[in-house]
């Protein structure tokens, strides 16, 4: 139950006695595939985890709505238009869901908000890149809500409950995400020449970043051990790398566009697609905040926090004014 | 920065129950924050409705709800562990015997 917040960190902490792994109890649960439910014991390591990737998620959903944003004035319909406004609207509804799965494991929403605006949390580097043409909304679409799909599709499996059903709603509303961005690009592949020359230089854009969205390489990847243990994490950053690769090159074929990689090749042997290396120097410098648009972001990020200061003000004075009435006895 | 008060306060949590469709009960889909009932319905609404999933909302304050602990699960639940006599499985019907 979501309502049921176990307290704050602390005081859990206080009367965890339990080792690092998990009790007894905790670890017969995991390891029958059953589900972690807010109040339940649980590793104080195991809590941490969670707060910092549900979070890390939430955020990343938020601060994504900013580079699709930047194009609702610009979209070519109003059909187009309508479908962005859409989707940057499930984006927010998707930062909600997260945030509060989050916080049934005793954090509170102004908490994290602060941790991102202070820059003690981290967001997906993805939404670190400028997004310069109209076809980017095609390639974000395909490629990164793509990508994110891959991502996603197993936690809807994770150990913790709350995260797991926010990641059913999530996962359902993201396919729509993928179809319209592969829409954009097909009928711009499509098009004329200066269209399907724009399609192809966004994929160019937005393909190693998309690559990079899985995280580093298994054998550099410190924290994923033990969240494939306490299943919070279903399968390693390769694995689904390759899957999601396996998955889109033949829908790149199909939308007449070429992927920037001059050793992408077929193994007849694995019946996998290989990719050239990935040059991870790049996804780390971005994570650092060297990214093309980090500042901007997060700029902006804190400047809509802070101008909608006076709207939460003025609800939470109406509410209280009500309240008091109400408490009072309002005369007639 | 504003000043501490009413408004720097986090406003409270609701959770949230939508019926589907007419026939079904309300089922809890998840949590929201909100000032109060109202905007906690508009809220619930645009975050858990937007494709037509319910046509009935419950928001209830989350402060509001008592639930069993977890940790006196099996004490709560036990005493309907050893009434098996309470289904229809535990009685035996002789051959033959049928609608019953």
């Amino acid at each position: 139950m979501y309502g049921n917040h176990s307290g704050t960190p602390e005081q859990v902490s206080s009367h965890d006695a339990y080792a690092d792994d998990g009790d007894a109890d905790f670890l017969a649960l995991i390891q029958a595939d059953g589900r972690v439910e807010p109040r339940d014991a649980m590793p104080n390591a195991y809590r941490a985890s969670l707060v910092r990737q549900i979070a890390q998620h939430a955020h990343s959903e938020i601060i994504g709505m900013q580079p699709e944003g930047n194009w609702i004035s610009r979209a070519p319909s109003l059909k187009r238009k309508a479908i962005l406004m859409a989707k940057v609207q499930d984006e927010a509804g998707h930062g909600l869901y997260l945030y509060a799965a989050a916080e049934t494991l005793g954090v509170d929403r102004s908490e994290l908000l602060d941790k991102l605006h202070t820059g003690r949390h981290k967001y997906s580097s993805i939404f670190n890149y400028p997004t310069l043409t109209w076809a980017d909304m095609g390639t974000i679409g395909w490629l990164v809500d793509g990508a994110a799909i891959v991502n996603q599709v197993p936690i809807t499996r994770c150990s913790y409950g709350p995260y797991a059903r926010a990641m059913v709603r999530i996962c359902k509303e993201e396919s729509f995400h993928q179809r319209q961005g592969f829409e954009i690009l097909h009928t711009l592949s499509n098009g004329s020449p200066a269209q399907h020359a724009m399609a192809q230089d966004a994929v160019d854009r937005w393909w190693w970043p998309s690559l990079m969205m899985f995280g580093p390489p298994d054998d550099a990847s410190p924290n994923s051990e033990r969240s494939m243990r306490w299943g919070i994490k279903r399968f390693s950053n390769d694995e689904l790398r390759q899957r999601f690769v396996d998955m889109t090159v033949p829908q790149a074929q199909a939308l007449g566009l070429t992927l920037p990689d001059p050793e992408l090749a077929y193994d007849d042997t694995t019946g996998h697609w290989r990719t050239g290396a990935i040059d991870f120097t790049e996804l780390f410098e971005v994570i650092a905040g060297n990214g093309p648009c980090n500042a901007a972001r997060m700029a902006h990020r804190r400047g809509a926090h802070e101008r909608g200061q006076w709207v939460r003000d003025a609800a939470a004075a109406y509410a209280d004014k009500h309240r008091s009435a109400t408490a009072t006895g309002a005369v007639a | 920065m504003t000043e501490a008060g009413a408004s720097a306060r986090e406003w409270p949590l609701w959770e949230v129950f939508v019926r589907a469709r007419r026939g079904l009960s309300h089922g809890h889909v998840g949590s929201l924050h909100a000032p109060d009932a109202a905007m906690a319905l508009r809220n619930a609404r645009d975050l858990y409705t937007r494709r037509q999933e319910g046509v009935s909302i419950w928001v209830v304050p989350a402060e509001a709800i008592s639930a069993s602990s977890p940790d006196e699960k099996d004490a709560f639940f036990d005493p309907a562990a050893d009434k098996v006599y309470r289904h229809p499985t535990f009685y035996s019907v002789p051959d033959g015997v049928e609608h019953l």
